[in-house]
């Protein structure tokens, strides 16, 4: 028989309870709408035997109403689904803040999320490097500033590139393999069995990926960013042969100690972001091998576009920041 | 001991358990049974609190489970030991890290010697020789995982066994294995047992008593889920001819029904 209440959730099935008291007291005509947006936000269960008389009434109900009643559902469907998810969230942090998982939950997973990204980080932020300077290189010479190159590489690096490359980077490795052990735990009741013995699962489970990410992003974004910073140097000064010490000078002008901290500001929010979202996806597996793929996917690709979306937002938060600290601003030229 | 009490699930619109009242007695070795998808599993979970009923409450020594805070139901759970279907032996561990889990998750303070000897007791009782120790459960055979679960399950000393279809996929000799060491259980610890499985032989085996769960779309609204509830010697002669269906395994109307859906189905095609 397939699961599909959030069984082990106390605290989310009061919370569903409560919400459907209170739209019932308000709009006797919601429980069906909000029920279809629980069972939605759950597994699919077996066939329902009344589907076919609830079939008949649709089809007599008018298009308009059909309508109307869609793109309810959607919005109910979505409500439903960030109030999961920020029940998921907020179940993380109250453990965050209260007791902290041992050092044998720990250590493996700094090892998995960092030690071993450190390699794939450092190789694309090289590549990065090189690609801008390969890019930048003819637009620059024929105004003849070659050798600012640096300044352009660097700062885009420092900046922007490195924290989003180390994150999707991160997202991609390991986002996806969160997602899908912890989905294939679902599936196999592992989380059931860490529960019956005692263990909550987002403590045990959740946590410590949480605190790998958000604690080690920091370092691979530096290292994206080293990386990178080495790989735009070698192409420009070595390949394209501009004059080292010119690039090495203004390059150290352009990029000031702001931009370094932005950078890694920015990268602990997307850290947190990717073990909450590739957990919450592992957390909500739907069963079979099917089910674990999609879990896997979904958490890079929400990852991916929250990563974007949360830069943009944190962009603007810290130019005016910056603009606060250096109302001249720093010049590229 | 434990008290379900006008328990009810429902999975959306659909009902699974409706109105379900029953009692099991310390030392009592219960069996449900019942065909596939008619809510055994559901029953075992929600005596557990893994699922929450949507109506009714379920007490286990006079403690509502639903009233309690995640805290305190985690402590409560530690008096239940669970068997799954398959094993759910931790991947990442080995044997000894799987069976060592509840100890070192409920009892932090216990010294890595003392929990040695408990695995490897628990182990032995179960008939897994020391070389499987440190092996991964994925290098095991289903019947040595279900074992290691089963060692594990006994590892807090539980005062409750729920068994999750434990003979499930295994083959005749391997089964009969897995009933002995449920009824060596029973006699080795003062324990509760709840079997949850459609295997006959088992059930007559390993219980005194058996309950009969029937799917819930199958009955009439007056009806009671719990269509057999007594020794396992009542169960062939049972007043309810869907029970002695069940317990000589005979498709019966359900082939009717089978062609009848064909029918339809063609119909639609």
């Amino acid at each position: 028989m397939p699961e599909r209440l959030p069984a082990n959730d106390v605290v989310a099935a009061k919370w569903w309870q409560r919400l459907l008291d209170a739209v019932r007291l308000r709009r006797p005509g919601m429980e069906g709408v909000l029920e279809r947006a629980r069972r939605s936000s759950m597994d699919p269960g077996p066939p329902n035997p009344s589907s076919t008389k609830a079939d008949a009434h649709r089809e007599k109900v008018s298009p308009l109403r059909q309508w109307i009643m869609q793109w309810g559902s959607a919005v109910v469907n979505a409500t439903a689904a960030i109030g999961d998810f920020s029940m998921f969230t907020w179940q993380m942090c109250v453990w965050m803040f209260t007791r902290l998982p041992r050092r044998g939950t720990v250590l493996p997973n700094f090892y998995q999320v960092g030690v071993l990204s450190l390699p794939v980080v450092a190789l694309t932020g090289s590549f990065i490097g090189m690609v801008l300077a390969v890019q930048s290189y003819y637009q620059f010479q024929a105004i003849g500033l070659e050798s600012r190159l640096g300044v352009v590489i660097n700062t885009s690096l420092v900046r922007e590139l490195g924290p989003v490359l180390a994150a999707t980077m991160l997202a991609g490795r390991v986002g996806g393999a969160m997602a899908a052990v912890l989905g294939t735990m679902r599936v196999t009741e592992q989380i059931d069995a860490l529960t019956t013995m005692g263990a909550d699962p987002i403590h045990y489970l959740v946590v410590p990926r949480f605190l790998a990410c958000l604690l080690l992003i920091p370092a691979l974004t530096v290292m994206a960013d080293f990386m990178g910073i080495v790989g735009g140097y070698f192409y420009s000064v070595i390949i394209l042969g501009i004059d080292r010490a010119a690039y090495l000078h203004h390059s150290r002008e352009g990029v000031v100690g702001f931009d370094l901290f932005s950078g890694i500001f920015k990268s602990v929010f997307f850290g947190g972001i990717i073990a909450t979202i590739s957990c919450y996806r592992g957390f909500h597996c739907q069963p079979g091998a099917e089910g674990v793929g999609k879990a896997a996917t979904a958490a890079f690709v929400y990852s991916f576009v929250m990563i974007l979306a949360v830069d943009l937002f944190l962009n603007i938060v810290l130019d005016a920041v910056f603009f606060m600290i250096y109302p001249e601003g720093t010049a590229l030229f | 001991m434990i008290e379900v009490r006008g328990v009810s699930v429902d999975f959306g619109d659909e009902p699974i358990l409706k109105n379900i009242d029953a009692q099991i007695a310390r030392g009592q070795t219960v069996a449900v049974i019942g065909e596939s998808g008619c809510g055994k599993t559901v029953f075992m979970k929600t005596i557990v609190a893994l699922v929450q009923p949507t109506r009714g409450t379920v007490w286990f020594d006079g403690t509502d489970l639903n009233q309690l805070t995640p805290p305190k139901l985690a402590m409560i759970r530690r008096r239940f030991g669970f068997v799954f279907q398959h094993a759910a032996l931790f991947d990442s561990m080995t044997v000894y890290d799987n069976v060592a889990f509840p100890i070192r998750q409920n009892e932090p303070a216990t010294a890595e010697s003392e929990i040695n000897d408990r695995v490897r007791t628990h182990l032995a009782e179960v008939g897994l020789p020391d070389e499987v120790v440190y092996r991964r459960p994925a290098e095991l055979s289903g019947g040595m995982q279900k074992r290691v679960g089963l060692a594990r399950a006994l590892v807090l000393r539980p005062e409750v066994i729920v068994y999750d279809e434990p003979t499930t996929g295994l083959d005749p000799i391997m089964s009969d294995v897995i009933n002995e060491l449920i009824l060596h259980t029973r006699r080795r610890y003062p324990v509760t047992s709840i079997v949850v499985t459609h295997d006959m032989h088992t059930a007559r085996k390993v219980a005194d008593r058996v309950m009969m769960f029937y799917p819930r779309r199958r009955l009439s609204s007056d009806e009671t889920q719990i269509l057999f509830d007594g020794p396992p010697s009542g169960l062939e002669h049972a007043e309810d001819r869907r029970v002695r269906q069940f317990v000589r395994g005979e498709a019966g109307d359900r082939l009717l029904e089978m062609s009848s859906n064909e029918g339809h189905g063609s119909n639609h095609g």
